[in-house]
C-alpha cells in the first residue's frame, strides 16, 4: 500500500500533456493569424495611410523590445534544459530573469502607448477621428487591438511562469515531471513568434 | 524508450541560435532603412519568416519532439497560408 501512495500520478503523460499544449497554441495562431490578415487586408487596400501612420511609431523602442524578448524566450529555453540537469538553482535563475524581461517589456509598452496617448491617439480618439484619414485610424486601431492583444498574452504568460517558478521551488515541477515548464515555455515562444511578427509590420514600415 | 533519455539542449545552442535572431533583427531594420519600395516589406517579411523558423525548431524544441508535432505545425501554417491566399484571391480581383 505505501509502495503505491508514493507514486503520486501514474497518469503523468508528458507526450500528451506536450500535444494538448500545441493544440491551444494552434487556436492562439490562428487567432492572431485573422488579425494578421485583417492587417494584410487594409494595408492593401490603404498602403499610403499605413506607410504615413507607421512613421509615427518608434523603431528603437520596438527594437528594443524585439530583443528583450528574444533573450527572454532564449532564458525560459535555458531553464529546460537546466531542469532536466537537475540544476534547480539555475532553473529558478533562468526563471526570475524571464520574469524581469517581461516586465520591463511591458514598462516600455507602457511607455510608448503613453507618448501616443499624449499625442491624442487612441482608439476614437478625437484627434484620429478628425484629423486623421480612414487609413490611419485603421492602422492605429488595429496598432492598439494586436499589440494589446500581444500584451494581455505577456500578462497571461507571467503568470504561468509564476506558477512554474514556484512548483520548481517547491519541487513538483522536477527532472522527472517538467511538463508544467516546458508548456510554459512553448506558451511563452508562442509570445515571441508573435512578436517577430508585429515588429515588422508595425514599425518596420518605411 | 523515448521519454527515459530526453534530449537536453546544451545551453550554447540557444546562445548561438539568440545571436542569430538578434542579428536577423537588425538586419531586417536595416533592409526597411535602405529604399527598396515594395520590396522591403517582402525582406522583412523573409527575416522574421527565418527567425520564426528558428524559434520553432530550437527554443520550441519541434526538432526534438516526435515527427507527428511538426506535421501538425506544418499543416497549420499551411491551412492559415491558404486562407491568406483565398483572401487575396477575392480582394485582387474584386
Amino acid at each position: 500500500m505505501e509502495h503505491v501512495a508514493q507514486h503520486s500520478d501514474p497518469h503523468y503523460d508528458q507526450e500528451a500533456s506536450k500535444l494538448g499544449m500545441w493544440l491551444f497554441i494552434f487556436t492562439e495562431l490562428l487567432l492572431f493569424g485573422g488579425l494578421f490578415i485583417v492587417y494584410a487586408i487594409y494595408r492593401f487596400l490603404n498602403p499610403e495611410a499605413f506607410q504615413m501612420a507607421g512613421h509615427e511609431l518608434n523603431i528603437t523602442i520596438g527594437a528594443i523590445n524585439t530583443i528583450i524578448l528574444l533573450v527572454s524566450s532564449m532564458t525560459i529555453a535555458m531553464s529546460t534544459s537546466a531542469l532536466q540537469k537537475k540544476n534547480k538553482g539555475l532553473t529558478v535563475l533562468l526563471l526570475e530573469i524571464t520574469i524581469m524581461l517581461a516586465l520591463i517589456f511591458l514598462i516600455n509598452k507602457y511607455f510608448e502607448w503613453g507618448v501616443k496617448f499624449d499625442h491624442g491617439i487612441w482608439p476614437g480618439s478625437e484627434h484620429l477621428l478628425n484629423d486623421m484619414g480612414h487609413g490611419e485610424v485603421l492602422f492605429f486601431g488595429l496598432y492598439f487591438v494586436m499589440t494589446g492583444l500581444h500584451a494581455l498574452h505577456i500578462v497571461i504568460g507571467m503568470i504561468i511562469i509564476i506558477v512554474a517558478l514556484n512548483k520548481v521551488q517547491k519541487g513538483t515541477v522536477n527532472a522527472d515531471r517538467p511538463s508544467l515548464l516546458e508548456n510554459a515555455g512553448l506558451y511563452w515562444h508562442l509570445v515571441d513568434l508573435i512578436w517577430i511578427f508585429l515588429f515588422p509590420l508595425f514599425y518596420l514600415i518605411h | 524508450m523515448e521519454n527515459e533519455k530526453h534530449h537536453i539542449v546544451p545551453y550554447k545552442v540557444y546562445i548561438y541560435i539568440l545571436v542569430a535572431l538578434v542579428v536577423m533583427t537588425f538586419m531586417s531594420i536595416g533592409i526597411t532603412k535602405i529604399n527598396l519600395g515594395e520590396y522591403s516589406v517582402l525582406g522583412a517579411m523573409i527575416f522574421a519568416t527565418i527567425k520564426s523558423v528558428l524559434v520553432l525548431t530550437w527554443f520550441m524544441h519541434l526538432k526534438f519532439d516526435q515527427p507527428f508535432l511538426r506535421i501538425m505545425v506544418g499543416f497549420v501554417i499551411l491551412v492559415f497560408f491558404a486562407v491568406i491566399f483565398i483572401t487575396f484571391l477575392d480582394y485582387y480581383y474584386r
